[in-house]
């Protein structure tokens, strides 16, 4: 459920890029961190804490306390703070422990798209 | 301080479990023990409850080891009683995973071996990789074969002492921290330990300290041929359930992060981590599964284990001292259930453990150090 | 041999390494200078070199002093190596770094760390929910990306930071709903000795006085000696419960930032085993070092607030002094000319930290938001609370690494940065001993996650890929 976004920009200039957060499409500025770019966006929490499931988001947005930990084009827990936005970037949040989608019916294991 | 009938000195594995054991039969103990920044094997291992391929040419020591895991279960219901703690005791058996054929090879004749020592009562299978893909989803191609055997299991070390902890204590056990053994006195009535700041008392003495039994035992003229040798292990991020099975290379905790080892090094008492080893075993883990490339190392540490000359246990009724005992091993989570429900009650006196004889000081006087672990 | 080792590696591109760097490659050294961001500056500079006329004019004549640094740094003769994240550091001079994804080693004779400072942990009720952040991350996200609060926000802790963000929002045209301070209104007075002691850093006793004055002038609503500070709401942060002045207050807003000062990050310095003692003036550990910056591990030096913390000016200075003193010891200048070249920086550096031990003392941050009661989560990563730990300090645990691993605090990603300081405080003062007595975590590699991939795939860094142009390709 989209909250309202806790931040905003100085001004609406500049170049813009698109990337997709849990499925829906989103415009955010081309040079910002994905942390920055989310919370422009209101998303709420970013991750889910895989010991008991509390809600996350972006606390010290300098590297250090790790809260921004998402899913970042199928590469899980990477710091959102850290990277910056790419067009097409796919990010989901991180809902607890990461999953390897080793499957174990199949002979081969499942492999990401 | 009241009065005690056994001082244990060291509060990691060995020294609690056997301070356990000894309190489970009524006796009152007093565990003493170092302070933050101890070197601590107690936090320095896998959580392996393994039996396959030890005590290759030591059938005393591979008895042992499987009377142990054996017993397992009733410490963990013990434990469960007296702390509510769950250590995620799972005995499924495990792999020793091999990465080539010389591995497989030596594994193999190691197994073979046992199995004609325990006259064919000895479970194992050989796995070839296409078998060992239906047992371990994920295994990578770089793997040769495996050795699965049912008798193998693994559990929470980290809990496990936490448990021995809270179980001693609601037993009446008691515990001093932050302290260094300066001296070892006999006595008429049994022993006396001074430290920095106090004096303990006691009929009975049990040197748990690991690395440090050997300056400890020379205090009471015992040469105790104890060396360090370093294991590191990295610990991944937290996963998903994957891995349902220990393997000696790579195991998966009730958290979710993996452990991966290890090394055998001589270092010395130097436990930090180096990274070509890191390396080596990080290859090694993604050889394993190679869907482990892009999951990310947390933490990484080294740790020293405590290597008798020959690798295998110490237990040691001191002659010259009765009433002392010594006892060391490297295998602190496997024998674990031993060294509560045997080796205590034999401390103890309770009993007579025929089994443990083979582990006495006496066997050093001729032999030659070897550097292997088992 | 030779060839495969630099002089001088620097890790942090901020005032104390850009400056070390800059001393260091004048006095003929050949330098490399890693830093973990895409530019620049470290947090105080952070994209200094990119931020507009508009947006250095809200931020300050303060934050416009680093341009004139990055733009020396990037006309050097510096090998300045950006988004290179270091993992690991041996003592022999070893530093491993991940760059652009890949494992490099780098071999260096001498070493100098300027990871600068972090923010202190400020464990209060519900200071885990969405919404509560901290003023670094504020002053981050104006700096570079030019952010500032849509809703009403509420600052709220104590330190100069937190009056220079109020004061930056300001001239942004935010509208901060409270300034709920910690510290007390009458503290000057209280600290005589440090106030003459201080008088000799004017310049920063004026800047602080004036911040102050600002805040009020603009009608900003301005609580103090805030008590029982609590952050209320079910999944995302709703208001801000306190006390002050005698009478209960809740103010509703749904970004909250938090800030109790900064304190030196030592994970390296830790990780190397360098002795550090407990600073009972700053609240934190710091690393021994001598008047040069070298600390009890032969060549490993430490400039700026990652040694301790004295703010931006006295970084420059550190990094210039640590970088003179290595050039002697690697034989570019002799006795006398280190003497003569370093006098007029210890000078600076005099009057820069002359008004440190007031500024500590006006704003230290009160005990309950450092130890807290036994709800409130210390280690965010493995979600341990202070309860828990004082439980197994009763259980026999003497230190945070007993504590660890009976608790599991430590053992996360974060690899203690958020929760070391509480931990080791907590168990202080449950112990009823001092933090030095208690000491601090093993902090051991990897300092920067790591992929198992990118481990095994670790080669030595080629140093040829350095062209007459500084900067390495991206």
């Amino acid at each position: 459920m989209p909250t309202d976004a806790l931040f905003r920009r100085l001004q609406q200039t500049g170049q813009q890029v698109r990337i997709e957060f849990e499925g829906r499409s989103l415009n955010v500025p081309a040079d910002v961190s994905l942390a920055a770019a989310l919370l422009l966006h209101g998303v709420g929490h970013t991750r889910e804490s895989a010991v008991n499931g509390r809600p996350g988001a972006p606390y010290c947005m300098m590297g250090v306390c790790f809260e921004c930990l998402m899913e970042v084009d199928g590469q899980a827990n990477a710091q959102a703070c850290l990277i910056e936005v790419a067009d097409g970037m796919s990010v989901r949040r991180q809902r607890g422990a990461r999953d390897l989608l080793i499957d174990p019916q199949l002979d081969e294991e499942v492999v990401d798209e | 301080m009241g009065k005690t009938d056994v001082i244990v000195v060291g509060g990691g594995l060995v020294g609690m479990s056997i301070a356990y054991g000894l309190a489970l039969a009524g006796r009152r103990v007093t565990v003493l023990d170092e302070g933050d920044d101890a070197l601590r094997a107690a936090r320095g291992n896998f959580g392996l409850l393994w039996v396959q391929g030890k005590g290759y040419r030591n059938s005393p020591y591979a008895s042992w080891t499987r009377q142990s895991v054996a017993l397992w279960p009733r410490l963990n219901e013990l434990l469960h009683a007296d702390t509510g703690i769950d250590l995620h005791l799972r005995q499924p058996g495990g792999f020793q995973l091999c990465m080539d054929d010389a591995e497989l090879a030596e594994e193999t004749r190691r197994l073979n071996w046992l199995r004609d020592a325990f006259d064919g009562d000895y479970p194992f299978e050989l796995l070839d990789p296409a078998q060992l893909k239906k047992r371990l989803p994920g295994v990578g191609p770089g793997v040769v074969g495996a050795c699965y055997s049912p008798m193998d299991g693994h559990v929470n070390p980290l809990k496990l002492l936490r448990a021995l902890y809270v179980a001693c204590r609601a037993r009446g056990v008691v515990i001093v921290n932050g302290l260094s053994v300066n001296a070892i006195d006999q006595c008429v009535n049994g022993f006396e330990v001074l430290t920095a700041e106090h004096r303990f008392n006691a009929e009975y003495l049990v040197l748990a300290s690991g690395l440090g039994n050997r300056p400890l035992g020379a205090m009471l003229g015992m040469d105790v041929p104890v060396r360090p040798n370093r294991g590191q292990i990295l610990v991944t991020e937290r996963l998903q359930p994957f891995l349902h099975y220990p393997t000696t290379y790579v195991r998966q905790t009730d958290e979710g992060t993996l452990q991966l080892g290890d090394s055998l090094e001589a270092t010395g008492f130097d436990d930090r981590t180096s990274s070509p080893v890191m390396a080596e075993i990080a290859a090694r883990a993604v050889k394993c599964f190679p869907r482990l490339e892009n999951v990310r190392m947390v933490r990484a540490w080294g740790a020293l284990r405590v290597l008798s000359a020959d690798g295998y246990p110490i237990y040691e009724a001191a002659h010259d001292s009765p009433g002392a005992f010594v006892v060391t091993c490297h295998s602190g989570v496997t024998l674990a259930a031993a060294h509560v429900l045997r080796l205590a009650p034999w401390i103890a006196g309770e009993l007579d453990e025929p089994a443990i004889a083979p582990f006495n000081l006496a066997r050093f006087k001729d032999l030659r150090e070897v550097r292997y672990a088992h | 041999m030779s060839d495969s080792r630099v002089d001088l590696i620097v890790i942090g591109a901020g005032p104390a390494g850009i400056s070390a760097a800059l001393e260091a490659a004048t006095r003929g050294l050949k330098v490399i200078l890693l830093d973990e961001q895409r530019q620049p500056g470290g947090q105080i500079y952070r994209n200094v070199g990119q931020a507009d006329e508009r947006r250095r004019r809200i931020l300050g004549p303060d934050y416009s002093a680093g341009k004139q640094l990055v733009q020396a740094l990037l006309a050097s003769e510096v090998r300045y190596v950006p988004n290179a994240a270091v993992w690991h550091v041996m003592d022999e001079h070893r530093v491993h770094v991940l760059l652009n994804g890949n494992a490099r080693v780098l071999r260096g004779r001498q070493v100098l760390i300027a990871t600068g400072a972090m923010e202190r942990p400020m464990p209060i009720p519900g200071w885990t929910l969405p919404g509560v952040m901290t003023a670094g991350a504020g002053q981050i996200l104006l700096k570079s990306a030019a952010m500032v609060p849509q809703e009403p926000v509420v600052l709220a802790g104590c330190g100069p930071l937190l009056y220079l963000l109020a004061v930056q929002y300001l001239r942004a045209g935010i509208h901060i709903e409270a300034l709920v301070d910690t510290s007390g209104r009458r503290e000057a007075f209280k600290h005589g000795r440090q106030l003459l002691a201080a008088l000799a850093g004017w310049p920063d006793l004026l800047k602080g006085a004036w911040l102050l004055a600002r805040l009020k002038w603009a009608g900003v609503r301005h609580y103090h000696a805030a008590r029982n500070l609590r952050v209320e709401g079910e999944r995302r942060a709703e208001a801000l419960s306190f006390d002050s002045d005698g009478q209960s207050h809740k103010v509703w807003a749904s970004l909250i930032l938090l800030h109790q000062g900064v304190v030196p990050n030592t994970q390296i310095s830790q990780s190397l085993r360098a002795e550090h003692v407990w600073d009972e003036q700053q609240l934190c550990w710091v690393a021994r070092r001598d008047g040069w910056g070298e600390t009890s591990v032969a060549g490993i030096f430490i400039a700026g607030d990652g040694g301790s913390i004295s703010g931006a000016k006295a970084a420059a200075s550190q990094g210039r002094l640590a970088a003179l003193a290595i050039a002697h010891r690697l034989h570019k200048l002799d006795e006398l000319q280190l003497a003569s070249l370093a006098q007029p920086w210890q000078r600076r550096l005099r009057r820069e930290t002359a008004a440190r031990p007031l500024i500590d003392a006006l704003y230290r941050p009160q005990a309950p938001n450092r130890i807290p009661a036994d709800e409130t989560i210390v280690c965010r990563c493995e979600e341990v609370s202070a309860g828990a730990i004082r439980s197994y300090v009763d259980l026999g645990c003497l230190g945070p690494n007993q504590t660890k691993a009976f608790g599991r605090c430590g053992m996360g990603p974060c690899q203690g940065r958020q929760c070391g300081l509480s931990v080791t405080e907590i168990i202080a003062e449950h112990r009823k001993v001092g933090a030095d007595q208690v000491g601090y975590y093993r902090i051991r590699p990897p300092l920067k996650p790591i992929t198992l991939g990118q481990m095994a795939g670790e080669r030595e860094f080629d140093l040829s890929v350095f062209s007459p142009l500084k900067r390495i390709p991206s």
